[in-house]
């Protein structure tokens, strides 16, 4: 396959940038998107260019770190993937492909494709934790009775990987469908229900004060996230929010 | 603190535009219920509609209804306003391409534009008619009530401005179908209110209040133009 790659180049946080185009040659359609930047980056360092910076670590689908946003989606076509489970099959020979960072104030380019996400890392420093006895005494976590379907709800909540196409996707940039999933994770199991209150009213301050927008219930995060977290949970932190600061 | 989390926080700001919208649509319903006796005709129906009129602009309970409706009203809106300039500024460099339509539906996208378009209408609306019930030089019918009945065929039968102002709310209404389509179920999620076995339900009854109450709405004025 032989593409037309329109990249979003910016030197570093400071730099303005702009859309980049590079043509690409004899793309296997068995590649995935990581390795089709792979052999372009190849090409631009051969050509003393400089390579496109671009996140990315497990290549399995799990780490979340591969954030890029293709052809005006986040994981670009395909549902419940990230980009690295993208393949160039889903391209047809003599495709454009635009390639963008995340956008949101929040997450702010630090070079070409890369962007800094430690703001959801302060999300979960306000709150996204279960305060336990780790001095050696710990009680055994299975110990404890937990029904099979706040057990399963809790696990499917928990498999959010951070990897932001929630924020990146949503119109206005909110990572609600991100700090829910956390919320719900630990305010549905015992362990978590202790700190509940507590947890909701400094994550959702935290998520404020990083600059996230809101949520308008689109759903688009629901349909573009990776690990296909659902909007219920949006719900749930609004429950425990309400609660919260009501009592 | 439990004060400025439920006003300023971003959550805060959904339950309220939640709170007010279900109230709003609450209104629509009593509001249109008053409006279909405007398919009465003949006396009778002028009569009645303007005796509805009266007990509308008097009585003390629905006065202190429609105060909440007023304050309802300019709360969803600024709250709106808020929001939406606190959304764009969480994204202050846009994409290049965006295929919004891929994962989410136009309506949902687009409730500023379509609440801008509301509240223009809620003045005109309010100049053309709340406006001339209450201040304006408005006569009496056989009973001695104001004639506002009077008032509402003239304004849709005029001889040179009536089509238009038919249209123009037909238009309007149209608005507040998809303004509801999605405002509606929306309301129930932002105050959580969301379960496996309700939300179905919740969003069928959205779908087909968004459909009716608007189409009963503009059909009052297409029967006054077309066939009173």
């Amino acid at each position: 396959m032989n593409l037309t790659l329109k990249i979003w180049r910016q030197k570093n946080s400071k730099d303005k940038g702009k859309m980049e185009t590079y043509p690409v040659k004899d793309i296997s359609p068995d590649m995935s998107f990581l390795e089709m930047m792979d052999v372009l980056n190849n090409q631009l360092i051969e050509s003393g260019q400089d390579p496109v910076a671009f996140d990315h670590d497990c290549r399995e689908g799990i780490c979340g770190m591969c954030s890029m946003f293709i052809n005006g989606e986040a994981h670009g076509p395909g549902r419940g993937i990230t980009t690295c489970q993208l393949h160039m099959r889903s391209f047809k020979d003599g495709d454009t492909i635009y390639i963008e960072p995340w956008r949101a104030a929040a997450f702010p380019v630090i070079k070409d494709l890369v962007v800094d996400r430690s703001s959801f890392d302060r999300v979960i420093q306000a709150g996204g934790y279960v305060s336990v006895n780790t001095s050696g005494n710990t009680q055994d976590a299975n110990a404890i009775p937990v029904p099979k379907e706040d057990a399963d709800k809790a696990f499917d909540a928990a498999t959010c990987i951070g990897c932001g196409a929630c924020v990146a996707t949503c119109k206005n940039s909110s990572a609600m469908l991100f700090v829910s999933a956390k919320i719900s994770q630990l305010a549905l199991l015992p362990q978590g229900k202790v700190e509940a209150k507590q947890r909701a009213l400094n994550m959702v301050k935290q998520m404020d004060e990083e600059g996230f927008g809101n949520c308008s219930n689109t759903g688009a995060c629901e349909v573009e996230c990776p690990k296909g977290i659902s909007l219920e949970n949006i719900a749930r932190m609004n429950r425990e929010y309400l609660k919260a600061s009501t009592s | 603190m439990a004060q400025s989390v439920l006003l300023k926080s971003s959550l805060a700001k959904k339950y309220w535009m939640a709170l007010t919208g279900l109230f709003l649509c609450l209104f629509l319903v009593g509001h249109l219920a008053g409006n279909l006796q405007l398919f009465i005709g003949g006396i009778e129906g002028q009569l009645q509609f303007n005796e509805y009129a009266k007990f509308m602009t008097t009585n003390p309970l629905v006065k202190i209804l429609s105060y909440v409706t007023y304050i309802s009203i300019i709360f969803h809106a600024i709250d709106g306003l808020l929001l939406t300039i606190k959304n764009k500024s969480a994204r202050p460099v846009k994409y290049h391409n965006e295929k919004a339509s891929a994962n989410s539906a136009w309506a949902s996208r687009n409730m500023g534009i379509l609440g801008t378009i509301l509240l223009v209408f809620i003045i005109t609306h309010m100049m053309n008619f709340w406006y001339e019930m209450h201040w304006g030089e408005i006569g009496v019918d056989a009973n001695g009530n104001k004639d506002l009945h009077t008032i509402v065929i003239a304004f849709f039968k005029d001889a040179s401005m009536g089509l238009v102002f038919t249209l123009a709310y037909v238009l309007s209404m149209l608005a507040v179908a998809f303004h509801l389509s999605h405002g509606f179920q929306s309301a129930f999620q932002s105050l959580g209110l969301r379960h496996e076995k309700y939300t179905p339900i919740i969003q069928k009854i959205g779908f087909a209040f968004a459909l009716l109450v608007p189409l009963a709405f503009a059909a009052i004025p297409l029967y006054i133009h077309f066939v009173y």
